[in-house]
């Protein structure tokens, strides 16, 4: 029978971890996403499914944990919030460089620099355009639901292993916060060292037999000739990502003509907008995106063919909003709306915005 | 059916936990559920609130700027969430503690004597099931067994034996709650 709980969004996440047949959490506490590890202490994994949960003695250090677990082909997560995942960057950039898996959870509060421990998404250029140095990118998930936070972690593995990447679940302090229901996926084994080679191939470091040459891992190539190849080899793998792994959801855009672009509690907020739009008899709808990158450029070119306008909702001064343009390429206006620090729109002075951006049109 | 609810008083009052019962007895019938609380220092000795929502369908915001009821239990959450309530909905409050009463003549008003009755009760912590008996008995959204699957699911096992007494509290809180103010009475009598 389907488990049915209430839980909080970070809660949710650290249980879908588990059940995932995560093998190494590794963390350092900061609100609003401490329930994560508080939980997964609580739960003791490790006596459930043997999974390792530490905490670290800082973001720093949990981050080259995982990237250390990760090496050895094991599914490692870590989670953090703003501030936090600052600093995780330098170790998040090696990863995408070394071609290690793993999954790493923002759960946003306002900035910058220590801000607020409220709800924020002023985090999209970090997670999107990079962040850390050098060309690469994160494949970024966005939940809008507890839900989500949930499915997010088993669906961001396997992307991760796919691409032999990292991959970010890019969540805000309110769905963290907020208890939903939310059924809980079948627990999954850990796989054994035999299962990753069969599973995701011979890449990691599993321990070295006769038969083949040693795995290496590593970022560093001098030779500048390599390197650029290995570059090369890396957006190659992003333009595939591009191609195949767009996700969204369209919420009453069918016949729309003015379209809302948000995820996140911002897409949650933004439902609500509509359903009061649709009441006062504007034809408006939502573009959610579920992946923010790739962000799903195709279906927003596509709906600026119709639609006579563009609103991105988020609580950032216009991050997204630059790829919603890029997106729209010019043929009809795009705004955007947006609180900070910490504040949440509420439905109806998003409904001004929108109200007040048509009469534009 | 959608009932869009703030519950809002101190820290300590036990309201996170009334939000909490009530989605778990929502969850009881089916329903999707969200709640959303205030949270950090806010939460530690200051204010305390959080929305709850329970719907037949998907729901969207969990951050509402209106609401069709309002629990409040101090000043402070009077002050805010006065205005907030839609216009035909519920206010309900604990008037102990309370300076300016609400004023609006377009809603529904009721008062439960909260901490009173959980001091009769000789239990303190019951003031929030007395307060929830108040709501359910004006808005009866979820059925007093789903309470009950309710309380047993959000409870912590070794608190089970306490569900007899909060169940108590609840009817109590159906009993005493008033009626102050009704809109829809006031339209008849004009």
């Amino acid at each position: 029978m389907e488990e049915v709980k209430l839980m909080k969004g970070n809660e949710a996440m650290a249980e879908a971890a588990i059940r995932a047949g995560v093998d190494a959490y590794f963390g350092y506490p900061i609100t609003p996403q401490s329930e994560v590890i508080e939980y997964l202490m609580h739960e003791e994994p490790f006596k459930r499914t043997g999974m390792v949960v530490l905490q670290a003695e800082s973001e720093l250090a949990a981050i080259n944990m995982v990237y250390g677990a990760a090496a050895c082909g094991k599914k490692a997560m870590t989670s953090s919030s703003s501030p936090g995942i600052s600093l995780k960057l330098e170790g998040i950039s090696y990863m995408a460089g070394a071609e290690l898996p793993c999954l790493i959870a923002n759960v946003m509060r306002g900035g910058p620099g220590l801000g607020t421990i409220q709800p924020g998404q002023s985090d999209y250029f970090q997670a999107v355009k990079g962040g850390g140095h050098g060309d690469y990118n994160l494949i970024v998930l966005a939940p809008s639901t507890v839900q989500e936070m949930a499915d997010f972690v088993d669906l961001g593995f396997d992307l991760a292993f796919k691409y032999r990447n990292p991959v970010m679940i890019l969540s805000d302090g309110a769905i963290g916060q907020m208890m939903e229901k939310v059924i809980l996926p079948e627990q999954k084994e850990r796989l054994s060292n035999e299962e990753i080679i069969k599973h995701y191939g011979n890449w990691a470091t599993t321990g070295k037999p006769e038969s083949r040459e040693s795995n290496i891992i590593t970022s560093l190539d001098l030779k500048p000739e390599l390197q650029e190849i290995h570059n090369q080899h890396l957006q190659n793998k992003f333009k595939t990502a591009e191609k195949n792994e767009v996700r969204y959801e369209q919420i009453q855009c069918e016949d729309a003509d003015y379209i809302l672009v948000a995820y996140g509690t911002s897409a949650r907020i933004s439902q609500k907008v509509v359903q009061l739009g649709r009441e006062k008899g504007l034809k408006i709808g939502l573009l959610r995106p579920i992946t923010l990158w790739p962000f799903p450029k195709k279906i927003i070119s596509e709906l600026a063919d119709h639609a006579k306008g563009f609103l991105s909702v988020e609580m950032s001064a216009g991050q997204m909003v630059e790829d919603v343009l890029l997106a729209v390429e010019g043929k009809v206006p795009v705004a955007h709306f947006g609180r900070m620090g910490g504040m949440i729109a509420s439905p109806s002075e998003v409904l001004d915005a929108v109200e007040k951006e048509i009469n534009k049109i | 059916m959608t009932e869009e609810i703030i519950i809002a008083g101190f820290g300590g009052q036990g309201v996170l936990s009334l939000g909490k019962i009530l989605a778990y007895s929502g969850i009881m019938q089916d329903q999707e559920v969200s709640w959303m609380p205030s949270y950090g220092p806010e939460m530690r000795g200051g204010t305390a609130n959080v929305t709850v929502i329970l719907s037949d369908d998907r729901i969207n915001s969990p951050v509402l700027n209106e609401f069709d009821t309002a629990i409040i239990l101090n000043q402070q959450s009077m002050d805010k969430f006065e205005s907030m309530v839609k216009p035909g909905g519920l206010l309900i409050y604990d008037p102990n503690g309370i300076s300016h009463h609400p004023e609006r003549k377009d809603i529904k008003i009721a008062t439960i004597e909260g901490a009173k009755e959980a001091s009769e009760l000789n239990n303190k912590k019951t003031f929030n099931m007395v307060i929830m008996g108040a709501f359910l008995k004006i808005h009866p959204i979820v059925l007093m067994e789903n309470v009950h699957k309710g309380l047993e699911k959000s409870l912590p096992q070794r608190h089970h034996h306490m569900i007899p007494l909060n169940e108590k509290a609840i009817k109590v809180g159906m009993k005493k709650v008033k009626v102050i103010h009704d809109y829809k009475k006031l339209v008849a009598e004009e």
